[in-house]
């Protein structure tokens, strides 16, 4: 039982490490666009970073027909626009002061995460 | 997005990548354009800078291309293709349910039918593994979906509602099939499969999706009808010639013909005929409007009776109606304060839910009965797969989506979901009397002249002097003058006296045009041997009439009374927002009187008069201090720091012709009543909002303890989790369900 217990709590551990400790490598913008692909219930690249107090053009492309991908909300900046399908969306973000800003679906099961700095 | 310096052009005939240097180039050469760049897969190009739309159409025609704006229409193109997606969605998603229930039902009918769900002899374990190659073409055919996305979300170091159905259906199979390959590797009694319970869980949950996405079709229809208003066609008359075009084509300025029975395409001022023209698709007003030249009208609203010819003033994204669209969509993507905590919650859900499937299994496996590794198996499973953060997600947005459509239905635009949510709490009202609670359309109703002056003097003088005001009250002493016809005189050295009146100079005459407060200054009598005047100005406004006090050379000359008719339906919206608890107060810079005359006629108590325009936010702050949660209703043009200082503003519309960005909450028609409709609207929404919320709160509060196995040492209980993954499929579709009762909303009715 003692490595049942162990294996347990270390699985636990692991639960906690993976999704909130660990910090992932972020892709770089490059030439001023992005193309974030919706698909499988992810979004690709899922964490992205953007230069600080600059106005940058994100495009989402949705190839994910479940409603959940419909819509992308950046809430701290108060964006919340609807994915058509299979079509380039683009979203111009105002400049922003360095930080972390989450995006997500209307229920967050599609996460990602825009690191400013 | 198309603003005043990027315009959005579809380009059509363009058939090869090297099409895009000469649209560019061709666009690059038009006088005013900056940047001009085209994306080929969309066949569409973005140009900035400060050239017309025609000569961009021009120059790409002259290229060998056709170009039309991208407009409004892509909402009804958005519209047909997203429903043409979903509905395939929704087909491949039956199409999964019914083959993993194929295999699901009758498995579970056999094992509730008393047939062994155990392996024990070779023939049994024959026969389970091939049940078992079975349900894993299930898996793979009708929930790789979910498998797909855990493992991209695990990647990328994120868990969502797939993880957890993966996680759940998985492990049910692979102990499955560890019992079937290798019995002895279970105790005897824990030789059990659940076959039958991953095929079950993904049909259900399958069925629960596609049930899903048909309810959330229908949270869209206010959406859908206000994309509808938009006609396809419109008649230009180009070259003395009319011609139907396709609604894109149609550019500022064009001439319009608009014939009874038909839409009005875009917006326009009338130059030809007259009509009456059917707004209550947008006002929710119910009269047609008549339309005579000069007059606006806007796109989606029906011509009833004659014939008319308009000048094209808003096309594409800038007519009203897109404009609205615009608006309905943004605010209906928007979440109120009241989804902030299940934001939190969803965020840190998924792991959550699976330490508590982990801890779940080590409690049976420590402290369970035998069989403790089936029942920590049916357990962490159970857990797993009953937990549904979709709903709590899901709680608040479905029925912010329909209330705000709703909303849409009857002329009340919300800005967004914080707007509707403090709108459902206002304590207070405060209405502003000139052109909310009356028509602020004044007219002169009384001359009152002393001894030594001439009425057509009097109206002359006081009507060119107040010429130059776009005051309601200045508005009608001109109308009246005109309409005697009245010639108006040059004015001098003109000032006007805040929160008193005017004072001017015409053809040497002093004049003083203004309230007792402005003559008393000035040390002028308002009394003569015969007349008390201030006496008579009192009577003036008990009758709900504005007095005003004239002077020629600092002699008293006249009393004009000037009254701004009571609007048809105010007494009884003001009834309605008093019925509801709400405490109504008017607000005016009219004299004491006159604002006691009119409060007394519509059923106010509770009144501030000679209040000036700048003073109006102190009296919003004043009710805020009392704890009064405040709404302000006023023209959305003059009231604008009030507007912005109550917890909520409401910009009364005149028509279609509004600032819908100049409010919390815009009412497209006139009525009072658009206040109390949107009130109703926002409680029964935030209602709608919490009972989703307490659902999905009491569901996975209840639901995740009761699959671990809580109840089991008291009374024996352990959930199976097929019923918990029919609970998980049907939680969320309760959720979009119970925000389609708003749809049924009358708020009329209230």
């Amino acid at each position: 039982m003692l490595i049942i217990n162990s294996a347990g709590l270390l699985l636990i551990a692991l639960i906690v490490w993976w999704f909130w400790l660990y910090k992932p490598k972020a892709a770089q913008l490059e030439n001023n666009d992005f193309i974030i692909v919706v698909e499988n219930g992810t979004y690709t690249p899922s964490r992205i970073i953007l230069p600080a107090n600059e106005s940058v053009t994100l495009q989402f492309l949705r190839k994910d027909a479940s409603p959940c991908a419909e819509m992308v909300l950046i809430p701290d900046l108060q964006i919340s626009e609807t994915l058509p399908m299979n079509k380039l969306k683009k979203i111009q973000l105002p400049a922003i002061a360095p930080g972390e800003y989450d995006f997500h679906c209307q229920m967050q099961m599609y996460r990602g995460k825009i690191k400013v700095e | 997005m198309s603003t005043s310096d990027s315009k959005e052009l579809t380009i059509e005939g363009a058939g090869c990548a090297s099409c895009v240097g000469k649209i560019e180039g061709a666009l690059n050469k038009v006088p005013g354009v900056t940047h001009a760049e085209m994306n080929f897969a969309q066949r569409s190009v973005t140009v900035n800078g400060s050239a017309n739309t025609e000569a961009l159409i021009k120059a790409v025609e002259q290229a060998g291309y056709n170009a039309n704006v991208n407009m409004a229409e892509s909402d009804d193109e958005a519209l047909k293709e997203k429903e043409k997606a979903d509905f395939a969605y929704y087909k491949k998603l039956m199409r999964d349910m019914a083959i993993a229930l194929a295999l699901g039902i009758p498995l579970m009918a056999y094992g509730l039918l008393g047939g062994a769900m155990t392996v024990s002899t070779t023939s049994e374990q024959i026969a389970w593994l091939i049940v078992g190659l079975l349900t894993l073409s299930v898996m793979i055919f009708s929930g790789k979906h979910f498998y797909v996305g855990a493992w991209k979300s695990f990647t990328n170091h994120f868990a969502n509602m797939d993880t957890l159905i993966a996680l759940g259906t998985g492990s049910a199979w692979l102990y499955s099939m560890v019992v079937v390959l290798i019995p002895e590797a279970a105790p005897e009694m824990a030789r059990h499969v659940y076959f039958e319970a991953t095929a079950m869980i993904i049909g259900l949950i399958n069925l629960g999706l596609a049930l899903e996405l048909k309810a959330r079709g229908r949270t869209s229809e206010a959406i859908k009808r206000l994309v509808g208003l938009q006609p396809k066609t419109a008649r230009v008359i180009r070259d003395k010639q009319e011609l139907d075009i396709a609604i894109e084509q149609v550019l500022l300025n064009d001439w319009v013909r608009v014939r009874p029975g038909e839409k009005v395409p875009v917006d326009g001022k009338v130059i030809e005929g007259h009509t009456a023209i059917d707004e209550s698709m947008l006002t929710g007003e119910p009269m047609p409007v008549e339309k005579v030249e000069g007059d606006t009208i806007v796109a989606g609203t029906i011509n009833k009776t004659g014939s008319i010819i308009f000048k094209a003033t808003r096309v594409g994204k800038d007519t009203a109606l897109a404009q609205i669209i615009g608006m309905v969509k943004r605010a209906q993507n928007s979440k109120p304060p009241i989804a902030r905590l299940a934001d939190v919650i969803a965020a840190y859900f998924v792991p959550v839910v699976m330490i508590i499937a982990v801890t779940s299994a080590l409690a049976w496996l420590n402290f369970g009965p035998d069989p403790a590794i089936a029942f920590a198996m049916v357990s962490a499973t159970t857990v797993l797969i009953i937990a549904c953060p979709c709903a709590l997600g899901l709680a608040t947005p479905m029925s912010v989506m329909v209330g705000i459509g709703k909303a849409a239905e009857a002329g009340v635009l919300i800005r967004n979901g914080e707007a509707l949510q403090t709108a459902s709490k206002i304590t207070a009202m405060i209405l502003d009397k000139t052109g909310t609670i009356t028509l602020g359309a004044p007219k002169v109703t009384d001359l009152v002249v002393a001894n030594g002056f001439s009425g057509s003097e009097v109206m002359q003088l006081t009507a060119s002097l107040e010429s130059g005001s776009e005051h309601p009250l200045a508005l009608a002493i001109v109308e009246s003058a005109q309409e005697q016809g009245v010639e108006l005189s040059n004015v001098n050295q003109f000032k006007a006296i805040a929160g008193q009146g005017v004072e001017a100079e015409i053809e040497g005459k002093k004049l003083l045009f203004g309230n007792e407060k402005l003559m008393q200054e000035r040390g002028i009598s308002l009394a003569d041997d015969m007349t008390d005047y201030v006496a008579t100005a009192q009577q003036l406004a008990s009758e709900a009439k504005t007095p005003m006090y004239f002077a020629i050379d600092n002699q008293f000359a006249a009393i004009i009374a000037v009254a701004d008719p009571i609007k048809e339906d105010s007494i009884a919206a003001i009834k309605r927002l008093q019925k509801k608890g709400i405490r109504v107060v008017m607000l005016t810079g009219d004299n004491r009187d006159t604002a006691k005359a009119v409060a007394d006629k519509v059923g106010i108590t509770e009144f501030f008069a000679e209040v000036l325009p700048e003073e109006k936010s102190q009296k919003v702050q004043a009710l805020q201090k009392e704890g009064e949660i405040v709404g302000m209703t006023g023209d959305g043009i003059n009231d604008a720091p009030a507007l912005a200082m109550a917890n909520v503003g409401f910009a009364i519309g005149t028509g279609t012709d509004v600032a819908i960005e100049s409010a919390d909450i815009t009412l497209m028609r006139g009525s009072l009543h658009g206040l109390a409709d949107a009130i109703a609207v926002s409680k029964a929404t935030l209602r709608n909002i919490k009972q989703n919320l307490f659902g999905a709160f009491v569901y996975n509060v209840a639901g995740i303890p009761f699959a671990a196995g809580v109840l089991y040492p008291f009374f024996g209980l352990l959930l199976s989790p097929v019923i918990a993954g029919a609970a998980m499929a049907f939680s969320s579709l309760t959720v979009v369900t119970n925000a389609n009762r708003l749809r049924f909303f009358k708020a009329h009715k209230d």
